[in-house]
This record gives structure tokens, C-alpha cells and sequence, in this order.
């Protein structure tokens, strides 16, 4: 039994694992209907559901974080890409083009942000983090010059199209959620089912030798940064369809550190060289258990931010080896 | 009669160490005696358990059982720190200094604190000074360690390890990126230290080095003890033997297969490659079952000469054909899919992915090739994993296992694996032997050797001049980023060689 809780221990998915199960239990005690689903109107209801919902946009960019960050690069420019690709909808459906083709058109200018990073980083060799520093600073003044591209006037829509993937729901059954599963299935298989995982990971982990091996990494570098724009795009047509307006300066406001945060909570290292598909979506989902849980416990919304930053720590503190052993020694040493 | 008395007594005594890893008994009831004003060599294959035993000695590492004497002292050090101020010094191999920063910080930085944490610059210097005097190591201490020489550097880390009561100092490999000259000064240093009545353990692979510094010679094979003698009552012969189990005359006849194999047709012909201020343009042509050798000093040439063939290197003149079909553009993909490959001098830096598996770093090159989209079946990946360990016999429980975990010898191998995993016409090796020891140098040749007998073209670059005068069937020889001459069949001799790189043209002809 201890041989297997060893192993166990070791198995780097079980911590973040345990930390949602705590925090959902913590949930359970506080308020003992906090799993209770009911049907409204035609769609589910209720907390998990709520949480779901909500880390869906973080889960996508998360997703495409731990894709450049795999390379052992960053991608702080996402919320600007998110308030690009906001406004590019705003505009275009005040123009009066077909919704699907916006659809594409927000997608694309998506990536091209992208390729912008990528350039940056891939072409100039320009340090990850200094080179999406550039979008994020200029990104949110671009959307506020689109929306003004229509003369400055009231920047809200309505879309069946992109609302319905949004807000809409079938078979109970949010659509956001559809859409996530089939956008993690795609990546997934893109990444594990072909060779572009071993060679991002390679890359991150030894640019020079993955080089000399064969690989480009210039172009798996570019990629990697084109693959987290166009999640990252994804993610802005549900939230600009949520709010139902384009919003450059406050939309998606910090979601590059959830993203980070989701990575490095599902183990994933900033010194690059592996990807974790699965658990990034774990540590999303964790930051948004958290947040969820935080607003129903009737804890004034003050605390949020701070209990956030406690529970990550403690996340990476006992994810992390060397702080386990100690901890692991100390306990021993009481005990005897 | 008491400078007798421990003259006599060893400084240290270790007995009886034993040490496992998970999987591995490292050491197994292993003695290690050291005494003042001795140079020890350590020897062994890689793997043997030489590592383990310094890290033993320096409180890098702890025993599982066993005793530690110094002075005839029992001791158990946790830590470096501890062991370091019983006088237990080590320098690493890769050497530990920050390059950016001056020699006097690097030497002096934590031990100058003043006052109220003030740094005194003169007494630093002065302390910076005094401890390369020790040395005989007169430098211009304001400058960075990074301008200096590798040798320079090598002695600067020396002197950071020597302390005033210093008594043990292990070198692991202090000679490994020097040239004979650098050697000889470091040799003079290890004298000198030896001369104050300072232990020293020297780990290497260079065996001529073993015999020209050191007093005695202590062998482990496998986590044992082989056995200890002084080195006059060994000869290289025996000492050989003794470190790889099996007769010198396997090695022997592995290097002498050469010229049995007549040369085919042109694979890859090289005319005025070069690169301003790189590389002078050069001609080079590669035949099948051909082994060509690029001799050079340190900065001769030898690796870009290796890496522009490759396309790891742009060239901005000349034409290169391979298999008749002329190469434009360089890349290491291009030349991967021309049937070329490539191991790097630099395994750590340039040849593996650390965190990646053996698995994976072996296949790396086969799938770059085939492109992103068609992955390897998992399947295939194992079965090509499995054949290559086995080939080279790459010491692993399996080939899940994280490549920077093995130890360098086999990493080296892994490195070659994934090479002639991309099946190469044209096999591209820059010092392919570097840090490995006598056993699987040995394997590696034979291995090499069968392959140029299948019609492999093979150019191999190399610091160990007699590692080329015995695999070599031509040698190009570099001087100055220039190749200055191509010498053949019975030309191919050490002295030629030297006086080549010497200058002195005619000294042979």
C-alpha cells in the first residue's frame, strides 16, 4: 500500500487532481447542494455546469499556452488577440457581412496575430516575452481603433450564429462545451497523433540539437505561436459573443495569467520541452472551481484574488519534488 | 620521524563503500586509499562507479555502508560545504565559473564581505592574486573568465577549489577540452600541488596522461574494485585490460581492419566550400567505405569544416554534390534527406534533448525526415529503440528513460544511435569519442568499421591524433580555418601529421 501511494504520489497528474477534489469538497461543506442540477428552460443548471461554462475561454487559450510554452516560449499577448479579434466581429456585422464568414474572417486575424508573435520570435529571435509584450501593449489600442472605424458609435451585435455557439445550448447541454471538446480533440490529435508534439518538445527542450536532428525549428517555433493565436480566437468569438459587444479595454483582462497558470498548475515547465494537454485543462478548470467557489461562499469578492494566489501556491508547492520531501522529512521527524 | 609517521599515514581511507540507486548497485564493498602528495588516477568505464565514489568522498552523495577516514578520522559528510572545510576539494568537469564576470569575482566574490557587507575591490583582487600566485598563474584578474582559454579557465576553477588547508583535491577530467600544450601546464600545476603534500584523485580517459602524472592507478569495473597498483608496476597493456575485462587485442585488431576495403565510387565531392571569415574554401570528396579524418588543433577548423558539409553551417561559396546530385541551400533536413548525418561534438548542447527519452531522441532525426505528419507507429519507435540499445549497447533498463540520466559514454551513443537511425549513406562524426572510455571506444570503431565495409562514406573529426592515424584510410588536415593538406595510405602517420599542422611542409617529403 505505501509502494502504491508512492507511486501514486509521484504520478504528476494526482496533484492538481487533488487540489479540485479538495476545493470541491471544501464547496460540498459549505453549501451541500453545490452538485445539485436542475433543467431551466431547456438547458442545465447548476454550479458544475456554471464552472464548465465559465473555464471554457481560459481552458482555449490555456490549451494554446501550453503549446508555446511547450517551446519554451510565452504568449503574453492573448487578451489583446482576444480584443482584436472582439472588435473585428463588432465591425464586420455592423457592415453587414454574412456571420460565418466573420466567424472565419475573426479566426484568421486570430492567427495572424499569431504570425506576427511568431515572426518576432521565430525570425527576429526576439525573447518570447519581450516580443508578445509588443501586441499586448498595442493589441487592446487596435480594437479601440476598429471600433472606430464605424464612426465611434454603439459597438454591440446580435448574432444567431455566434451566439448560439456561446450562449446556446443543445440537448441541455451548453454548445461552448461541444465546441472545447472538439477543439481539444483536434489539438490533440494534431499533437500526440502526429509528430508535432515530439518536435515542439524537442524544440523546447534543445533548440540546437533538435536543429542539427532535422528539425525546423524556426518553423515548429512559428507554428507553435499560430496554433495558440487561433485557440486564443476561438476563445474571443465565445466571450465578444457572450458580452454581445466589442469591449476592447476590459475583455479577457488578464487571461494570459490564468492561461500561464493553467499550464504551470497542470505541470506543465516554463523551461519548456513537454506538453500536458489533459492537465492543462485541469488547471483550468481548478482556477475556475476556485473563482466559482470563492463568489458562492459569500466570501466578499475582495478575497477572491488572494485565495486564488493561496491555492496555487499551495498547488505548486506540493507539486513541486523537493518542497514534498522536506515536507516528507519534517512530518517523519515529528513523528519519531 | 612524525613527518614519517604522516608522510606514511593515508589521508584517506575509504573502505568497504557500497552505494544502489534504484535498479543499480553503483558500488559494491568498494576501497579507495589516498595518500598526501600522491596523484591517484580513478579509472573505469563509464558507468563503473567512479562518479559515485568522488561524490562519496566530497559529500555530494551519501553511502549506503561503508567507512570514511580522513586522517584517520572517521567522517560522514552531508554536504559539499562540509566536506569542503575539511579540506576535500573538487573540480568538475564542466567548469563552474560565471564567464561574464571577472576572474577576481569569480575567485574572491564570496569570501571578501566587509563591513557592513562592503566589498573591499583591493582585497579581493589581492586575494584573487594570491591565489593564482599558488598556481604560478599570472593574468590580468579585471578581465572576464570568458576571454580567457579553456585551459586558463580550468586552472582559474583550480584555484577557486584550493584552499589554505586543502588536502584532498579531486580533478574529474580537467584534461578533457585541452590541447597537449595546455595539459603540460596543468600537469606542472598538479606537480606543484603535489609537491605541498596534496592529495590528488584525477579522473580521465586519456590513458598516456594516466602514465605521465600519476603514482598510482586504481581500476573499477561494474560498482568494484578492479585493482590498485602503482602505476610503474602496470603498463598499458594490463591497465587496458584490466578496465575493459578482455584482451587489448580485440581493441587492437578493431583499429588495424582498415584498407581492407577498397574504396567506391564518389558519394559527396566538396569544391571551395567555404566561408568568410570561417573557413577558407576547401576541396573534399567522400567515397563509399571510406573513412576520411580531419586533423587540427582546437580552432583549426575541424567542426566547422564537419558542419558546413552538413548544412549546420551556410556556406557562401563553392558546390556540393552528393550522389551526383549538386546540393543547393543547406539545412540539416535538406542533407538528412540526401542520406547525410550528423553527430555533434557537444552532446549535452547540440546532440540530445535531455528531457525526452532514449526512445524519442533516437527516432528524433528518422522522423524530422519523414516529416511531421506521418508519425512513426509507436510500435516501430520501440522496435527501432530496442534494436539500437541493443547494437550499441546502450546501458539502460529501458528505453523510456530520460536521455540525460544516462551516464556520457552512453549518451554519446545515443547521440551515434539516432544518427545511423536516419540510415545514412554519408556519416558525419565530430569527436565521436570524446569523454567516452577505452571499452566503448573500442565498440564504437568496430561498429563504424562494419558499416564502411556495407559501403557508409564516413568522415570523422577528431582532437585525438591517434584515434585518426588509426581509423583513417585519408586525412584532411586543418590549420588556421584553412585545410592545408590531404595525405593517403602509408603518409598517415602521427609524426606527418604534426609536422603538417606545424608548418613545416617538406619535413616528409
Amino acid at each position: 500500500m505505501p509502494a502504491l501511494l508512492g507511486r501514486l504520489g509521484r504520478n504528476r497528474a494526482v496533484w492538481p487532481l487533488l487540489a479540485l477534489v479538495l476545493i470541491l469538497i471544501v464547496d460540498v461543506i459549505i453549501s451541500p447542494n453545490f452538485f445539485e442540477i436542475r433543467i431551466v428552460e431547456g438547458r442545465l443548471f447548476g454550479n458544475v455546469i456554471d464552472i464548465l461554462y465559465r473555464a471554457v475561454p481560459t481552458a482555449l487559450v490555456a490549451l494554446g499556452m501550453a503549446v508555446v510554452i511547450g517551446t519554451k516560449g510565452i504568449d503574453l499577448s492573448v487578451g489583446s488577440t482576444i480584443a482584436i479579434c472582439g472588435a473585428v466581429i463588432a465591425w464586420r456585422i455592423q457592415s453587414g457581412d454574412s456571420h460565418l464568414v466573420i466567424l472565419f474572417l475573426a479566426l484568421g486575424v486570430g492567427m495572424l496575430c499569431g504570425a506576427w508573435n511568431g515572426f518576432l520570435v521565430a525570425g527576429l529571435g526576439i525573447q518570447p516575452i519581450i516580443a508578445t509584450l509588443i501586441l499586448m501593449v498595442s493589441g487592446r489600442g487596435i480594437g479601440l481603433l476598429i471600433n472606430q472605424i464605424y464612426g465611434g458609435t454603439d459597438p454591440s451585435f446580435e448574432s444567431a450564429l455566434l451566439q448560439g455557439m456561446s450562449t446556446g445550448s443543445s440537448g441541455y447541454i451548453p454548445n461552448r462545451l461541444f465546441l472545447a471538446a472538439g477543439l481539444f480533440i483536434l489539438l490533440w490529435l494534431a499533437i500526440r497523433r502526429t509528430a508535432l508534439g515530439l518536435f515542439i518538445e524537442a524544440v523546447g527542450g534543445n533548440a540546437a540539437a533538435a536543429n542539427l536532428a532535422g528539425i525546423n525549428a524556426r518553423l515548429i517555433t512559428f507554428l507553435s505561436y499560430v496554433v495558440c493565436a487561433l485557440l486564443t480566437a476561438w476563445a474571443g468569438v465565445i466571450l465578444t459573443a457572450d458580452t454581445h459587444t466589442s469591449d476592447p479595454v476590459s475583455v479577457a483582462m488578464y487571461i494570459e495569467l490564468d492561461a500561464i497558470l493553467a499550464v504551470v498548475i497542470g505541470g506543465g515547465s516554463l523551461a519548456g520541452g513537454r506538453i500536458y494537454l489533459g492537465m492543462t485543462v485541469v488547471g483550468a478548470l481548478v482556477i475556475q472551481t476556485l473563482t466559482t467557489s470563492i463568489l458562492i461562499s459569500g466570501l466578499p469578492p475582495e478575497y477572491n484574488l488572494i485565495i486564488k494566489a493561496l491555492v496555487v501556491l499551495l498547488v505548486l508547492f506540493l507539486q513541486s519534488g523537493k518542497a514534498r520531501a522536506s515536507l516528507g522529512g519534517l512530518i517523519a521527524r515529528r513523528s519519531k | 620521524m612524525l613527518d614519517m609517521v604522516t608522510a606514511t599515514q593515508p589521508r584517506v581511507r575509504m573502505r568497504a563503500i557500497s552505494k544502489s540507486f534504484p535498479g543499480v548497485r553503483a558500488l559494491d564493498g568498494v576501497d579507495f586509499t589516498l595518500h598526501p602528495g600522491e596523484v591517484h588516477a580513478l579509472l573505469g568505464e563509464n558507468g563503473a562507479g567512479k562518479s559515485t565514489l568522488i561524490k562519496i568522498l566530497t559529500g555530494a552523495s551519501r553511502r549506503d555502508a561503508g567507512t570514511v577516514l580522513l586522517d584517520e578520522t572517521a567522517v560522514d559528510f552531508q554536504t559539499t560545504g562540509e566536506a569542503q572545510a575539511h579540506g576535500i576539494s573538487t573540480v568538475y568537469q564542466e567548469v563552474n565559473l560565471i564567464p561574464a564576470m571577472s576572474v577576481t569575482k569569480n575567485l574572491a566574490l564570496e569570501r571578501v564581505g566587509g563591513r557592513f557587507g562592503i566589498i573591499s575591490w583591493k582585497k579581493a583582487r589581492a586575494l584573487a592574486r594570491a591565489r593564482l600566485a599558488r598556481l604560478k598563474l599570472d593574468i590580468d584578474v579585471e578581465q572576464p573568465v570568458g576571454s580567457y582559454s579553456v585551459a586558463v579557465q580550468q586552472l582559474v576553477a583550480i584555484a577557486r577549489a584550493l584552499e589554505d588547508g586543502t588536502k584532498v583535491l579531486v580533478l574529474d577530467e580537467p584534461t578533457a577540452s585541452l590541447d597537449a600544450q595546455e595539459t603540460e601546464t596543468l600537469f606542472g600545476v598538479i606537480r606543484d600541488l603535489k609537491a605541498q603534500g596534496i592529495a590528488i584523485v584525477f579522473i580521465t580517459h586519456f590513458l598516456e596522461q594516466v602514465f605521465a602524472i600519476c603514482d598510482r592507478i586504481t581500476v573499477l569495473r561494474n560498482g568494484r574494485l578492479v585493482g590498485s597498483a602503482p602505476t610503474s608496476e602496470l603498463d598499458r597493456h594490463s591497465l587496458i585490460s584490466m578496465m575493459i575485462g578482455r584482451e587489448l587485442g580485440q581493441v587492437e585488431a578493431a583499429f588495424a581492419t582498415k584498407s581492407n576495403v577498397e574504396p567506391g565510387p564518389a558519394k559527396l565531392v566538396a569544391k571551395g566550400l567555404g566561408r568568410k571569415c570561417l573557413l577558407k574554401p576547401f576541396d573534399l570528396t567522400l567515397h563509399a567505405g571510406e573513412v576520411v579524418g580531419l586533423a587540427g588543433l582546437l580552432g583549426s577548423g575541424r567542426t566547422e569544416t564537419a558542419k558546413m558539409i552538413f548544412g549546420a553551417l551556410k556556406r557562401d561559396s563553392g558546390d556540393l554534390t552528393v550522389n551526383g546530385r549538386e546540393m543547393r541551400g543547406a539545412s540539416p533536413r535538406r542533407s538528412l534527406d540526401a542520406g547525410i548525418a550528423f553527430c555533434p561534438e557537444d552532446r549535452k548542447t547540440e546532440g540530445l534533448v535531455g528531457e525526452l527519452s532514449i526512445r524519442e531522441n533516437i527516432m528524433l532525426s528518422m522522423q524530422a525526415k519523414s516529416g511531421w505528419l506521418r508519425q512513426m507507429p509507436r510500435r516501430e519507435q520501440e522496435r527501432l529503440a530496442a534494436e539500437m540499445i541493443k547494437a550499441l549497447a546502450i546501458a539502460t533498463p529501458d528505453a523510456e528513460k530520460p536521455v540525460n540520466q544516462l551516464s556520457g559514454g552512453n549518451q554519446q551513443k545515443v547521440v551515434l544511435a539516432r544518427a545511423l537511425a536516419s540510415q545514412p549513406g554519408i556519416l558525419i562524426l565530430d569527436e565521436p569519442t570524446r569523454g567516452i572510455d577505452v571499452g566503448a571506444h573500442a565498440e564504437i570503431i568496430i561498429l563504424i568499421r562494419k558499416l564502411c565495409a556495407q559501403g557508409l562514406a564516413l568522415l570523422v573529426a577528431s582532437s585525438e591524433l591517434d584515434e585518426v592515424v588509426a581509423a583513417s584510410d585519408r586525412v584532411a588536415v586543418l590549420r588556421d580555418r584553412q585545410k592545408v593538406r590531404e595525405l593517403s595510405g602509408s603518409e598517415i602517420d602521427r609524426d606527418t601529421i604534426i609536422c603538417v599542422i606545424a608548418g613545416e611542409y617538406d619535413c616528409q617529403e
